[in-house]
């Protein structure tokens, strides 16, 4: 129950706090709107809450979906050859570097219209070189004794990695993903507030600004909030049933 | 392919081995000649970096020797091969098994045709021999440094191997724990027969469980002296103290001096 209840209370006191500093500097809504002025703002619009919410969150997972796919297919392909690592990790480097929010105008331009497809590999893009990384380090550092006690019982190289490389790059692989969801579901909200006549609650934030309703872009912002914390928790909560043995007892 | 019993269970004959490295030919081992009887146990001394480790893996079928050639049971060893069984200083347990699957894991690469329940038993008997009764289904996390090397000898010998491969095995341990676990050597020896390799640094561990204790040179290793310990059934430590065994370390004391300068002078 307490971990319910501590959290619980620290929003109450959070939203209590906001809503005396607005009335306390008597704010207009334009400038900071406060609580009281969201759940209204919410109300007016449920419905389109709900469906852009939703497109927002399934283009954010299918993002990360083939975030997860390349990024562990790259990652297995530099972790088992020194070669293919040091010819393709400046690319990946040099790729990552680059501010995805340039990125975000010419995807939309270079497939104009399809809203869907554009925020996804977005999505896709912001988040996978974690991915790769984590699963790249994780294999390669495995340490050569625990190949060898496999190797010496005439193990093949796809029964090493699934006994041992996979299972030992788990824990890595979740701390990435976790870095990668939230990564992720920045790509999706940056496309989806930038392309014209889209969906999804960038779309939403993205009407409220043209319709001068402060209140609905800071309504949106804890739809944001709420989404982000639910699929993070996501996460963690695969972390636990996958590699939850990687977790010392705290005792 | 059962082994003959005249037929010695380990032959390095006149092997030589050698590492390229960017600064050029490492050469590690040079014409080594080891012989060891069915059920006998060696133990391989030498200076630091002599090649030590790189005869484990000759041994195992891991690398390939560049001259000479390697027998287990009388057959020629041309790759890894499941009749082996080995255990270095790190215990690599898997963190994500209990200690019970980890001991378990030869056996489902090996080919046997034991059921589940019979491999589970293997294992418990094992487990129960070294005394780690109880820890079945612990986390190896949760076990100190000189259980794990127990779990980690049973892992090695779970699928009956005839070979036994030590690399260092009580290298991390505490002198207390590694008095105990010289002692589970000498039981498991007697419960479980195997013919062993040992590769150690410590010469009393080496006197006190091997029958036979060759010293290397310094590198590239080649065999320098070899020293035969009476070996008791159930020796106690206290027979580490005896005159004869100051004896033998004096005289494995002096070798190992003679090996560390010609390394250093090479």
């Amino acid at each position: 129950m307490r971990h319910i209840f501590i959290p619980l209370y620290a929003i109450i006191i959070f939203l209590l706090f906001w809503e005396f500093i607005v009335w306390v500097n008597g704010w207009p809504n334009y400038k900071m709107a406060s609580p009281s002025d969201i759940w209204p703002a919410f109300w007016k619009f449920k419905a389109l809450f709900f469906q852009y919410g939703w497109d927002t969150l399934w283009r954010t997972v299918a993002g990360l979906f083939l975030a997860v796919i390349l990024g562990v297919f790259l990652g297995m392909i530099m972790g088992f050859s020194k070669i293919l690592r040091e010819g393709l990790y400046p690319l990946l480097v040099g790729f990552n570097a680059i501010p995805k929010a340039t990125v975000v105008p010419i995807i939309a331009l270079m497939f104009v219209g399809q809203h869907d497809l554009n925020t996804i590999l977005i999505a896709f893009m912001i988040s996978f070189f974690p991915i790769a990384v984590s699963i790249s380090i994780g294999l390669s550092t495995l340490e050569p004794e625990y190949r060898d006690i496999l190797r010496s019982l005439g193990a093949s190289k796809s029964i090493i990695f699934w006994k041992i490389a996979l299972p030992k790059t788990l824990p890595e692989f979740f701390g990435a993903l976790k870095v990668a969801v939230t990564l992720a579901f920045i790509g999706t909200n940056l496309m989806e507030i930038v392309s014209p006549h889209g969906r999804g609650l960038g779309a939403l934030f993205d009407s409220g600004k043209t319709n001068a309703d402060y209140p609905l872009m800071f309504a949106v912002l804890i739809a944001l909030a709420i989404l982000g914390i639910a699929l993070y928790y996501i996460v963690v909560v695969l972390e636990k049933i996958f590699a939850g043995w990687a977790e010392r007892s705290s005792e | 392919m059962k082994s003959n019993i005249n037929i010695d269970a380990i032959i390095i004959d006149s092997v030589s081995h050698t590492y390229k490295t960017d600064t050029g030919l490492l050469p590690v081992l040079k014409k080594l000649n080891i012989t060891i009887p069915k059920n006998g146990f060696t133990a391989v001394v030498g200076p630091s970096g002599c090649g030590k480790s790189t005869l484990t893996k000759l041994i195992s079928g891991l690398l390939k020797p560049d001259n000479g050639h390697v027998y287990l049971n009388g057959e020629k060893v041309l790759g890894p091969k499941p009749i082996v069984g080995m255990a270095f200083q790190n215990p690599v347990l898997l963190e994500w098994r209990s200690i019970i699957k980890n001991v378990m894991l030869p056996l489902e690469i090996v080919p046997n045709n034991l059921s589940e329940i019979e491999k589970e038993e293997r294992a418990r008997s094992l487990l129960h021999l070294v005394g780690l009764e109880g820890f079945e289904e612990k986390k190896p996390s949760e076990l100190s440094g000189g259980m794990r090397q127990r779990a980690s000898l049973c892992r090695a010998l779970v699928h009956k191997p005839e070979v036994l491969i030590l690399d260092e095995p009580f290298g991390a341990l505490d002198a207390f724990t590694r008095e105990d676990l010289w002692q589970v050597m000498h039981k498991l020896r007697l419960e479980e027969p195997f013919t062993g390799v040992l590769i150690t640094h410590d010469l009393r561990e080496s006197i006190f469980l091997a029958d036979e204790v060759v010293v290397l040179s310094g590198r590239p290793a080649t065999n320098q002296h070899s020293l035969q310990t009476q070996k008791l059934k159930n020796p106690k430590l206290d027979s580490l103290f005896s005159d004869n065994s100051i004896e033998m370390l004096k005289n494995l004391r002096k070798q190992i001096e003679i090996a560390q300068v010609q390394q250093g002078e090479i």
